[in-house]
């Protein structure tokens, strides 16, 4: 078979996306009507963003491991107990998804960190992205010079005077998104700079661009807020420029670099989903400890996947070798090892 | 992983049946900065019911890490050095797909975390030329860091060897185990 660099199931794939995605911002705002023609550079940059984000995870999810969970995920949260298994896929988004409870016992300091990059990110996302297709626009009220209107998709989804609190949590809401991010990727910046144990593994590109991408971005837009409120505009075009810049670096950024692992992590909840219901089935014991060590369904399927990946663990009695747990398999090296050195006369060579 | 001043001359030697289940290994391991102060060697007794020995295991480093493979989140990466590395922690998603499939039975699930952890060989300090910390501690010499040529001269009657057979798999690593001298590999079934 010719080895293609692309893999067209996920060119295909990420095409139509993409395309849908463009005929939505066409259509959600009311035929370009809504557009803001200033925005033009944040939508080829979303849109590659969005490309590359669905070709890397199609890439991603035809991977033999990553195809088991994701298939198995999906299939047990639609078999027997649908009701309980929704209920335990949406607390286990809430915890894991919103809360990144899992990252508290790393480090109280770095979940908060996170917590904070995570809040400034969404909320950022969530405004922008919106933003800059034309999806939601401001307009002044019919027969007012106060009161401002929001519309979603053209529709009028709410409206707040312009002296309220309303207006100003709103009109400054990618602030607070800026602060939040910059107090947590500040945090981390400082961890990885001076941390031995990460200053020895981590690279450039990896670890340390996307906080400084981050950084950046935050305090370019809110140098934009504070251009135009304290220093009459002083620079501001600059400024504007070179916060596009940031945000389009960061968003082509997104598919190849670190911040994947924002569209990777709901695999988690598949992850744990697959064990509940392992459970359920019942446990593997270890043929030399005697304890139960995982599940029958984690075992059987890692058999199957290391035999889709070239790897044979069967022993010729027909068990496997992956059939003993962790302190199993050393202890049965270990023992292997005595024979050895037993059968070569000696016990220390 | 940038600049680093790897040390390629020296290699990891491992001779379980000399350990002693003192754990100086252990405590050494939590020194590693690579794994969060957690110490990620495993002391354990072969059987317990019928015998004192115990065994010593830490990560062996594969040439194609079978944890690697069947992880299903990209989080498991070997190096240019041949360093297979703890699991990359954004990405991991604590599946323990890993700590299954690895023949040597390594990898540790931090359930606390869900996030696997383990042996990096102290990339912290391989990396910048020093030993890492279980080899520097071992009082009994089941754990050996240094050349070839020193291992040699201090064990004339063993050979170091990395090639090992669970069944039909033939795994090579880049760690390697004491075995009676002209032994080529360790056939465990």
């Amino acid at each position: 078979m010719k080895n293609r660099t692309y893999n067209i199931k996920a060119l295909l794939i990420a095409t139509v996306l993409s395309l849908l995605m463009i005929v939505l911002v066409f259509y959600g705002s009311r035929e370009l009507q809504n557009f803001d023609a200033a925005l033009i550079t944040y939508l080829f940059g979303t849109v590659f963003a969005f490309f590359g984000i669905v070709y890397r995870y199609t890439v991603w999810l035809q991977r033999p491991p990553t195809w088991i969970y994701f298939k198995r995920g999906v299939c047990f949260l639609f078999t027997g107990k649908v009701f309980s298994h929704f209920w335990f896929a949406s607390k286990e988004t809430v915890s894991n998804i919103v809360f990144q409870k899992f990252i508290y016992p790393r480090g109280k300091y770095r979940w908060m960190a996170h917590f904070m990059i995570a809040v400034g990110c969404t909320s950022a996302f969530l405004i922008t992205i919106p933003l800059t297709f034309g999806w939601v626009h401001f307009t002044m009220a019919p027969n007012s010079i106060s009161v401002y209107e929001a519309h979603f998709f053209g529709f009028k989804l709410m409206e707040f005077d312009l002296d309220s609190v309303m207006a100003f949590m709103t009109f400054h809401a990618l602030n607070w998104s800026s602060y939040m991010v910059i107090f947590g990727a500040g945090y981390y910046l400082r961890r990885r700079l001076t941390n031995p144990g990460l200053i020895a593994t981590q690279t450039f590109e990896g670890d340390l661009l996307p906080l400084i991408l981050l950084i950046a971005i935050s305090v370019t837009g809110l140098g934009l807020t504070y251009s135009y409120e304290f220093m009459k505009g002083l620079a501001f075009d600059f400024l504007a420029v070179l916060h596009a810049v940031t945000v389009i670096l960061f968003l082509i950024w997104i598919p190849f670099g670190k911040f994947f692992h924002i569209i990777q992590r709901p695999a988690q909840i598949a992850a744990h989903i697959y064990h509940r219901v392992g459970k359920q089935q019942g446990m593997a014991v270890c043929e030399h400890t005697g304890e139960e060590f995982a599940t029958n369904l984690h075992i059987k399927d890692l058999k199957m996947l290391t035999k889709k990946l070239g790897f044979d663990f069967d022993r010729e009695d027909g068990s496997s070798h992956l059939d003993l747990s962790p302190e199993g398999k050393r202890s049965r090296l270990a023992q292997a090892h005595l024979k050895a050195r037993q059968a070569g006369g000696e016990l220390f060579g | 992983m940038n600049y680093t001043s790897f040390n390629k001359n020296e290699e990891f030697f491992v001779d379980m049946q000399r350990c002693i289940g003192c754990k100086a290994c252990e405590l050494a391991c939590a020194e590693c900065e690579t794994n969060g102060q957690e110490s990620m060697i495993h002391v354990n007794y072969t059987d317990r019911a019928a015998t004192v020995q115990t065994t010593v295991q830490v990560c062996m480093h594969c040439d194609d890490p079978v944890c690697a493979n069947v992880c299903p989140a990209d989080a498991i990466s070997k190096d240019e050095f041949g360093i297979v590395h703890t699991a990359n922690t954004e990405r991991c998603i604590g599946c323990s797909n890993c700590v299954m499939a690895c023949p040597f039975g390594v990898p540790k699930k931090e359930e606390n975390y869900d996030l696997m952890m383990k042996c990096t060989m102290c990339y912290d300090r391989t990396s910048v030329g020093k030993k890492p910390m279980c080899a520097t501690v071992c009082p009994s010499g089941a754990l050996f860091y240094g050349t070839k040529d020193e291992i040699q001269e201090m064990r004339p009657n063993s050979t170091p060897v990395n090639t090992f057979f669970f069944g039909k798999e033939v795994v090579n690593t880049k760690v390697n185990i004491m075995m009676p001298k002209g032994s080529t590999e360790l056939i465990i079934y």
